[in-house]
């Protein structure tokens, strides 16, 4: 109970009135940040380094506590109420939320997105807080070979999402994995698929793709069904989260965190892989077979994962002085700053510093709920705008996003490509979710994959090396041979709706 | 000023912390802005600085990375081309292993290394025509061992290497030492040999340079400020004349210290020579390696 005590000693020192206003500012202007595209947490970490320079150490990392959360949730707000996800963590929140704003229950996935990110936060941040350097011990034992499993049961994984065309999901999950081989070989620096432009050749940005297939393809698709169709409403809703709308979301959040946390302590983990492992199960273990119309779960489950993965960052970070994150690796920048040297004796040496950190992170996390879930019906009643507007105003965001991250026109014309290929899509009945996963899935796992064998020299059975590795195939295997005989159970239920069908095709299958 | 890499990285602290010391003592009378233009190893905002011709309110930060990736991406900007203005520092590098490494010196490993090429596995924290892996490519020429056998992972940043070091996924790390401090001082890490002429500062001060443990290598990353092209020689003077201003401010003297960073201030047509022979030595190793 030690580190109870210490907790608890790191809140008394964070909890003054002025650190308070640190924590608010910090809060709102990293949902700011979040909401606006383009601008991550890590720059505007970087961009109030100067500032920061003049407060103490506590005030200035209760700031950077609340900026990360808020970007972290900001983002979501984005997805779900536009489809365009400011960054990589937050796409598969758009699946579902967007179409829960659409059926007039944007406030409900507002909330889910906030009390979710709540409880991840919450319950991440008191495991880095007990558990960080048994974890980091863990965690640097881990080798390509195991994060190579992980991608590998990943990718089975989104062959239950293919549709109802497996030739379909096939074609849109090999485009996906094509489009992810864009840029230069990481080992021997040859360019693909780059067609000799310089700006192909760093892979291409996740978020543009994404945004470009999700809100511009869906943009082009209404306006080239505008006159045809009768204008459609979108029904304005309640306002807060109905007792089914929690029965429904306890579950997904503290799944999401456990799949995000641990991901986010790893150093090569991110948070793209737990987001869709939440997606994915949380969609398998529905029963109601509204997923793809807006299912509360789909929302729920990764945003819990997402900002689980984001206090997880913190255990390589203080345990080892690892900065796995552009963020961490601002916020050790700034520790430098204050004259101290990030590394493995940070927690012992400036305990004080780390434990009011991690009572600042509590801190800003309860004061981002507090702050952001009064708001959640304003924002949700964006969507009473006029969808001619709408639909303009999400082109402009979406352009604005893509161009200010790099200031640079090509990438607006890249964005409109993507818009294209995702208007083909809808057109032709591809799902688009097995394009995404694709992209995000094709270079992690090639990176891993290659990283095992060179190390190994080429020596295939290096993938089997490491336990959780075979642990994870024995997984893949039993889902993929357990699959016939659950389908013959199912029948014998005999289980009627199909919760696998796109919303798309029923459109296309309509008109 | 523009940064030709993400928000935390090297050129950033190293653009950012000169335009903190610029912007508070208003030695260019106005404000600075600051910009990242990330893609490709930095050589998107080269070829960009490059057509910002006769800009004269531009300045860029540029170092051996951006050098090396201009290679490796194929693009056609020199960096001789544009304006030299003046090397702000230099960083040495160093040769990392675990605590437990059967390595315990410089000479363990490259006796190790010369018998079986292939049993060592390095890694570092470039891509191919970085820093990180120029280094150790130009320590096995000087070793006498072919550049092409070497073993070389790439690792997205210190981070990743660091967690493959102390894990035991790869024999030996390269790369720049500020970043390594806490693990050196914990004794996770161990430092068989610094690159540069001297020796290092603090808990690196053990560790010998590759010079007296008998392998004949200097090797240093820099960093500098480069402006556009086909701009005028007055303005030309007027940048170098604001950039000597700031290296000799108190304030940029301890910004070197909190970062770890060496002094190596050189400007004009000595700065010019300088990148005109990095870049030749960037070339050669990259040919050796078919990278070309």
């Amino acid at each position: 109970m030690e580190n109870f005590q210490l907790l608890l000693g790191g809140l008394e020192s964070a909890l003054t009135p002025m650190n308070l206003l640190y924590a608010a500012i910090g809060v709102l202007l990293g949902t700011f940040v979040g909401v606006l595209p383009g601008i991550g947490p890590a720059m505007a970490i970087a961009l109030l380094l100067p500032v920061t320079y003049r407060l103490e150490p506590t005030s200035a990392f209760i700031m950077f506590a609340g900026l990360y959360y808020g970007g972290m949730y900001g983002g979501s707000t984005t997805s779900i109420l536009l489809n365009t996800p400011g960054e990589s963590a937050s796409v598969m929140t758009a699946l579902e939320g967007n179409r829960m704003a659409r059926a007039g229950r944007g406030a409900q996935a507002l909330a889910t997105a906030a009390v979710g990110s709540f409880v991840a936060g919450t319950i991440g941040t008191i495991l880095v807080a007990f558990f960080s350097p048994a974890l980091a011990d863990v965690a640097v034992e881990l080798g390509a070979p195991s994060y190579f499993a992980l991608m590998v049961l990943a990718l089975v994984m989104t062959t239950t999402v293919l549709g109802t065309s497996a030739l379909r999901g096939f074609a849109a999950l090999f485009l996906g994995l094509t489009i992810g081989l864009v840029g230069l070989d990481l080992n021997t620096g040859q360019p693909r698929l780059t067609f000799g432009v310089t700006q192909l050749v760093d892979r291409l940005d996740i978020v543009v793709v994404a945004v470009g297939i999700f809100a511009l393809g869906e943009a082009l698709w209404v306006a080239a069904h505008l006159r045809r169709k009768p204008a459609h409403v979108i029904p304005v809703g309640r306002p807060w989260l109905s007792r089914d709308d929690w029965g429904r979301s306890w579950k997904p959040w503290l799944r999401g965190t456990a799949f995000g946390f641990p991901f986010g302590a790893l150093p090569a983990g991110g948070a793209e892989i737990p987001t869709f492992l939440s997606y994915l199960t949380e969609r398998k273990l529905s029963k109601r077979g509204d997923f793809g119309r807006g299912a509360i779960e789909g929302v729920a489950g990764p945003e819990a994962a997402n900002n689980a993965s984001a206090a997880g960052m913190f255990v390589p970070m203080l345990a080892l002085g690892l900065p796995v994150t552009a963020t961490a690796a601002v916020m050790l920048s700034a520790l430098q700053g204050y004259g101290i040297t990030p590394g493995p004796q940070l927690m012992t040496d400036h305990a004080d510093l780390v434990w009011t950190l991690l009572a600042s992170l509590l801190i800003g996390n309860t004061l981002l709920l507090v702050l952001n879930l009064p708001l959640a019906p304003l924002w949700a009643r964006l969507l009473r705008i006029p969808r001619p507007q709408l639909y303009a105003g999400i082109l402009f965001f979406a352009c604005l996003g893509a161009y200010a991250t790099n200031l640079d026109p090509f990438d607006i014309g890249l964005l409109l490509a993507f818009g294209l290929l995702g208007l083909m899509m809808r057109r032709f009945g591809l799902p688009v979710l097995p394009l995404i996963l694709g992209v995000i899935l094709g270079p992690l796992m090639e990176t891993k994959l290659r990283e095992a064998l060179t190390i190994s020299g080429g020596d295939y059975m290096t993938l089997l090396s490491e336990p959780l590795a075979v642990v994870i195939y024995v997984l893949i295997a039993l889902f993929i041979l357990g699959r016939p005989f659950i389908a013959r159970l199912r029948a014998r239920a005999e289980q009627s709706a199909d919760p696998d069908e796109f919303e798309d095709e029923k459109e296309l299958s309509k008109s | 000023m523009w940064i030709p890499n993400s928000p935390g990285g090297g050129y950033d602290q190293t653009g950012r912390a000169a335009v903190g010391v610029l912007d508070r003592d208003n030695l260019t009378g106005g404000d600075i802005q600051v910009t990242n233009i990330l893609g490709a190893g930095g050589s998107v905002a080269m070829s960009r600085l490059m057509s910002e011709e006769g800009n004269g309110n531009l300045l860029m930060t540029i170092g051996l990375g951006v050098v090396g990736s201009t290679y490796s991406f194929g693009v056609d900007a020199r960096p001789q081309d544009a304006t030299p203005i003046a090397q702000l520092i230099e960083e040495q590098e160093g040769v990392l292993v675990p605590a437990d490494s059967p390595f315990k010196t410089i000479d363990d490993l490259v006796k190790a290394w010369r018998a079986y090429p292939e049993s060592v596995v390095v890694g570092g924290g470039s891509s191919p025509g970085g820093p990180d892996h120029l280094f150790p490519m130009q320590l096995a020429e000087a070793a006498g061992i072919e550049p092409k056998k070497v073993k070389y992972v790439t690792y997205d940043g210190g981070g990743p290497l660091t967690s493959a070091l102390l894990g035991n996924k790869i024999d030996v790390g390269f790369s720049g030492l500020a970043e390594f401090e806490g693990q050196v001082e914990a004794g996770e890490l161990r430092v068989l040999a610094v690159s540069g002429d001297e020796r290092g500062t603090g808990v690196f001060a053990d560790a010998p340079t590759l010079t007296e443990s008998g392998i004949d290598l200097v090797f240093l990353n820099w960093r500098g400020v480069l402006a556009p092209p086909g701009i005028s020689d007055e303005r030309r003077q007027e940048l170098i004349d604001v950039l000597t201003r700031m290296h000799d401010s108190k304030q940029w003297q301890q910004a070197l210290k909190d970062n770890g960073w060496t002094d190596a201030f050189v400007t004009g047509d000595d700065f010019d020579d300088f990148l005109v022979e990095q870049d030749q030595r960037v070339a050669s190793t990259l040919k050796e390696l078919d990278l070309l």
